[in-house]
């Protein structure tokens, strides 16, 4: 754990006692159980938002915090442990952040404060295809009258169904695959001409798919400039990818503590089963894992907050590492619980589907490993 | 203890200085090769001799070691600007290397368990590098399971006897003085009557016999003790107490593996992927042509910077004092990994060249390469195996229980 300021460690004990006393896993479970459209409860998000959560990231002058991401990450930490599913991560970290780094002074005063306040929901519409690639979009924005026509559509939208604010990344120029000729819109999404498709997802959390069909945006809905949203958008992926590392690092870490705890209670041949060096040996190596992965997370969402030059590396380097520790993790929890990790019932099958929705979001462990090798020149 | 800026800053300018009187330019960017690592016939030449003697003299070959018994008594960030500086112009840190073991383990923990008398006597001279050392605990049927060494000691009353044999005895063949396990009570469960026994190498009850190693080089031996002598105040710490001397001799000695602790080598290497560039190619897009490799070696490097911001956290969050503690069982079979994975990957970006043993035909980087691989394997054996280390997180760390394994 890095060094914390006493700010630091009073959000991360609060968020400790509050995920564990009113977000527990089974809360998640009969929301899941429930049906909700939402996919998060009201009153959950409510809590968030009166604890200050939704202002983390967000410059006092737009009634944030700014306490950073490093701070941010303790608490994702701490929701990623719980399954606590809620639209935090998806309006007040990447919502705000698009309009952090590409909002002119009107757009911030405008859309800031209603993320912190609650009563926006951002989230970032990007995909278009199965899987990660954000030179790739398609979705068309055609010039008209003083704003443009956006035609086309976005996959897997995370908090789709709950968002009033979609951030779209379309196309203005050029084609699929090219990085210029992006362009980078806020659109309001009871906007006429966006319809909205809620997915059933193996991980219970609320995706949507999104049409827009002739939705006309106004030119003051355009977030920094026309063709060169590509610069912007690698740098909200970015914070999304630092941030997600540390909902991951939660995550995997619950896994590892349910699984040490099963090894040091369950016993068959007379003995306690962690005794069998056969799996006190894995136990040892995830543990290695888990430290070096805490490394990379921390260090990224430093570089983030620090403004440093290698963010793009550690962003690569924290979300490929988180996940495939993660990845392994999720799977050694459901083999090192034997039969009753098969069970609906016992929560472990909630962290293998979590774990495999959030390994694939902004670019999966090959994603970053061949971007690594990029920045570095190979 | 933490410094401010201005000190630091000061401080860096009392190193330049001292630098610049003391460091000899013939020996710029030489790393260690004119120590020739203590090998028998390696002339030393007169510069790196009085180079040696400056830097042991100041103490700044053990910067952090207290002043009182030879060491530069500097703090933590001291010595890493001191490294800096020296790194700054090619210069490097002869002592460790030609101490052995002396620096990096059995000093520490003299200063540890020493009593004053005996810092008097061993500190100073490992400071100066006239004192060699070397380890003896493995013996032929006691390596992992070392508390069931055999060696004994007998109490005669001035002096110790000693008999028995050891075996990988790093440096032995070169070594003034060895830092023994001992038997000392026969009687006593197996751990409870071993001692840390002070021996010195140079005297006829011991005779060593250097092993070579599949790497070609022969840095170790089979050490024999028929009757040696060990003097009475060459006991280390307690009688009967040498088990707990001896693990933390260990601790040290996993510290100096996992880059906690640096000496100051020669410039820094080149990146391994710039390495395959010039012998894989590249395609059109910039990537290396052979791409199962270039994910094999991203892979590498990715472990390589966890592990480095993981080195930097732990030093981090124990401000700045890099402690002995039970997280380096983590970080030796991270180094491991990391280490023999670029080793491995070395070879094969090499392809033929990387398979050369001597003569020509290799350059001598390739061979270098080759024999740090051979070398390398031995990473995950010495110091306690990555099993052992295994075995230490899980009893240890994560409070696993023993019962089917042992260590
Ligand atoms: C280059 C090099 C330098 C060395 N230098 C020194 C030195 O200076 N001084 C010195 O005293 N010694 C030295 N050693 C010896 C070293 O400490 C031993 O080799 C080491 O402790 C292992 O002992 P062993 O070789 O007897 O292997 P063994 O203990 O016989 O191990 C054989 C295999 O069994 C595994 N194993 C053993 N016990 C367990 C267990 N409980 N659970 C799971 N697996 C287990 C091991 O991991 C290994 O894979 C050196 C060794 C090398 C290679």
């Amino acid at each position: 754990m890095a060094a914390l300021t006493e700010e630091q460690s009073m959000i991360r004990d609060q968020a400790q006692n509050w995920t564990s006393s009113e977000s527990p896993v089974k809360k998640f479970r009969d929301m899941r159980d429930g049906n909700v459209e939402a996919a998060f409860l009201p009153e959950t998000w409510q809590s968030m938002i009166e604890m200050g959560w939704t202002g983390i990231i967000v410059p006092e002058a737009y009634g944030g915090s700014d306490l950073g991401y490093l701070t941010f990450g303790l608490i994702l930490e701490e929701t990623g442990r719980n399954l606590t599913a809620s639209p935090l991560f998806a309006s007040a970290l990447v919502g705000a952040s698009a309009f952090t780094i590409a909002g002119n002074e009107e757009q911030k005063q405008g859309w800031l404060p209603r993320i912190v306040d609650g009563s926006t929901i951002a989230t970032l519409a990007l995909e278009e295809g199965p899987r990660h690639g954000p030179e790739q979009v398609a979705l068309k924005a055609e010039k008209s009258g003083n704003g443009y026509t956006l035609n086309g559509s976005k996959t897997f939208v995370m908090e789709g169904m709950a968002a009033t604010a979609l951030i779209v990344p379309a196309r203005t120029s050029g084609k699929p695959g090219d990085q210029t000729g992006i362009t980078l819109f806020i659109v309001p999404a009871d906007t006429g001409g966006v319809s909205r498709h809620r997915l059933q997802t193996v991980d219970s959390r609320g995706f949507a798919n999104i049409d827009f069909a002739n939705v006309e945006v106004p030119a003051e809905n355009i977030l920094g400039e026309v063709d060169a949203g590509y610069g912007p958008l690698t740098q909200l992926l970015d914070r999304a990818r630092a941030g997600m590392g540390a909902e991951m690092l939660g995550t995997a870490n619950q896994a590892f503590d349910m699984t040490l705890e099963y090894l040091k209670t369950r016993k068959q041949f007379g003995q306690i089963i962690g005794g069998f060096q056969a799996l006190g040996h894995r136990a040892a190596q995830l543990f290695t894992k888990k430290e070096l992965v805490r490394s990379c997370v921390e260090a990224a969402l430093t570089a983030i907050d620090e403004d440093a030059d290698n963010t793009q590396e550690l962003a690569s380097l924290s979300k490929a590492k988180a996940g495939e520790f993660m990845h392994q993790m999720s799977n050694e929890l459901i083999q090192m619980h034997g039969g009753i990790g098969m069970t609906d019932e016992f929560d472990a099958g909630l962290y293998l589907k979590r774990a495999r929705v959030l390994e694939n979001a902004f670019g999966n462990q090959a994603y970053h490993r061949d971007r690594y090798a990029r920045i570095l020149g190979f | 203890m933490a410094d401010s800026n201005a000190d630091l800053d000061a401080f860096r300018a009392e190193a330049r200085t001292w630098l610049e009187d003391n460091f000899p330019a013939s020996l710029k960017d030489k790393g260690l090769a004119p120590w020739g690592a203590r090998q028998e016939g390696v002339h030393v030449d007169d510069d790196a001799r009085a180079w040696q003697a400056s830097l042991g003299a100041k103490g700044w070959g053990t910067p952090t070691w207290p002043a009182e018994y030879g060491g530069g008594g500097l703090t933590n960030q001291q010595a890493r600007v001191l490294q800096e500086e020296m790194a700054r112009i090619g210069a490097s840190n002869p002592i460790p290397a030609v101490a052995i073991m002396g620096v990096t383990m059995v000093g520490p923990t003299i200063l540890d368990y020493g009593t004053k008398e005996q810092k008097q006597r061993h500190i100073p001279p490992i400071c100066r590098g006239e004192i060699a050392w070397c380890i003896g605990y493995s013996e032929p049927n006691s390596g992992s399971d070392l508390a069931s060494l055999s060696t004994r000691a007998e109490d005669k009353g001035d002096y110790w006897l000693i008999n028995g044999q050891k075996v990988w005895t790093s440096g032995a063949n070169a070594a003034d003085w060895c830092g023994a396990l001992v038997r000392t009570d026969t009687s006593k469960p197996k751990r409870e009557g071993i001692s840390f026994m002070m021996v010195s190498m140079k005297q006829s009850g011991v005779t060593t016999r250097p092993i070579q190693l599949i790497s070609g080089s022969s840095p170790f031996c089979e050490t024999f003790f028929n009757d040696a002598r060990a003097e009475k105040n060459d006991l280390l710490g307690p009688l009967n107490e040498g088990w707990s001397v001896g693990k933390r001799l260990l601790q040290h000695e996993r510290a100096s593996q996992t880059g906690g602790r640096g000496s100051g080598s020669g410039p820094a290497p080149k990146p391994i992927h710039e390495i395959a560039k010039t012998y894989v190619g590249t395609d059109e897009q910039g990537r290396l042509a052979d791409l199962d490799l270039r994910g094999r070696i991203v892979e590498q490097v990715m472990a390589a910077a966890a592990h480095t911001l993981t080195t930097r956290r732990i030093a981090a969050e124990a401000k700045g004092n890099v402690q002995v503690s039970a997280a380096q069982s983590i970080m030796k079979n991270s180094a491991t990994i990391v280490g023999q994975l670029h080793a491995e990957l070395m070879i094969e970006i090499m392809g033929n060249q990387g398979l050369g043993w001597e003569g020509e035909g290799f350059s001598k980087s390739e061979i270098d390469a080759t024999r740090a691989w051979l070398g390398g394997k031995a990473q995950s054996i010495y110091g306690g195996s990555y099993e052992i280390q295994n075995n230490i997180i899980s009893k240890n760390i994560l409070g696993l229980p023993e019962t089917t394994q042992k260590g």
